[in-house]
């Protein structure tokens, strides 16, 4: 048997949670502007032409391409912030559980229709 | 037999990476809710831990291809403007949908909704696939991080399963076609 399968390492300082938080809200807030974004552009038609990026795709390439980089954004600076730091997660956690649950209402075209 | 380049990309879409996503989903799914429910789980072997973080990477890369290959592949050939006075709709699922009473909500419910929740699994995963991949076995001392990671990863596989069920639905309904021709298989006349 190969040793280094089996081995259990030893257990060294244990990570902040601070990096986790920031890649769990990011993740809640990009997935939250997709959703706004999608929202926006089937309620202004001007908005919706100003979302397409790539012709072909069309509104659906800048829906998609702002909301990651709104994403990525949001994730670099929160990791910039929280990173190192050991922070209070349930908090963090909730506010991201609650931009995803709004994300799936707010892309549920029946949903979107009631605006 | 044979299939058509439109089919063919549809069928890597869909079935090579969407499918082949859900079914790596609830793998990951039983895992991540055996290590998150256990109150104190066991240390993973060295191997385990590679293996896991392995397999999300490998979730990761499906969900975005899976994504991706369905906005700038398929999607264009789905939306395509029929030129106007074209009785045949075929060559444009889209409008095709559209023209019939009976078929509207696949594109009306269907489509719009998929377009759009689709992109929630690659941003989730990715989430959760980076913590796996950073906190490794130190995520046993962080029981929220993992709980919020099964989460997401639940969340990721629903939108999928949306994703795919309208994907499937859809093109059943107005099947994306055309484009170069591929001979599979010459078959016998019986």
């Amino acid at each position: 048997m190969n040793t280094s399968e089996t081995a259990v390492l030893p257990r060294t300082s244990i990570l902040p949670n601070g990096s986790g938080a920031a890649a769990i809200l990011a993740a809640g807030t990009g997935s939250f502007a997709l959703a706004v974004l999608a929202f926006a552009g089937d309620k202004s038609a001007a908005v919706k032409s100003s979302l397409v990026f790539y012709k072909p795709t069309g509104p659906l390439s800048g829906v998609t391409t702002t909301a990651i980089l709104i994403w990525l954004f949001t994730w670099g600076i929160l990791e910039w912030q929280w990173g190192k730091k050991t922070i209070a997660a349930e908090r963090v956690i909730a506010v991201a559980f609650v931009l995803l649950g709004l994300s799936l209402l707010l892309t549920f075209p029946p949903a979107v229709d009631l605006f | 037999m044979e299939i058509t380049m439109r089919s063919f990309w549809t069928l890597i879409h869909g079935m090579g990476f969407g499918a082949l996503y859900l079914l790596a989903c609830s793998g990951a799914l039983v895992e991540l809710y055996r290590f998150t429910t256990s109150s104190a789980p066991a240390e993973p072997t060295l191997g385990q831990e590679r293996f896991l973080k392995g397999y999300m990477l490998v979730m990761v890369v499906l969900a975005w291809a899976a994504v991706l290959t369905g906005a700038y592949v398929i999607y264009p050939w789905y939306r395509a403007a029929a030129p106007p006075g074209t009785a045949d709709l075929s060559m444009f699922p889209q409008r095709l949908l559209m023209s019939s009473p009976t078929t509207i909500g696949w594109h009306s419910l269907g489509m719009e909704w998929k377009e759009h929740v689709a992109w929630l699994a690659p941003i989730s995963i990715t989430m959760a696939a980076f913590v796996v991949i950073k906190y490794g076995r130190d995520l046993m001392h962080h029981r929220q991080l993992r709980a919020a990671v099964l989460s997401f990863t639940l969340i990721s596989f629903v939108a999928a399963g949306i994703a795919g069920f309208f994907g499937a639905m859809i093109n059943k309904y107005a099947p994306v076609q055309g484009g170069h021709t591929f001979q599979l298989s010459h078959g016998e006349e019986k």
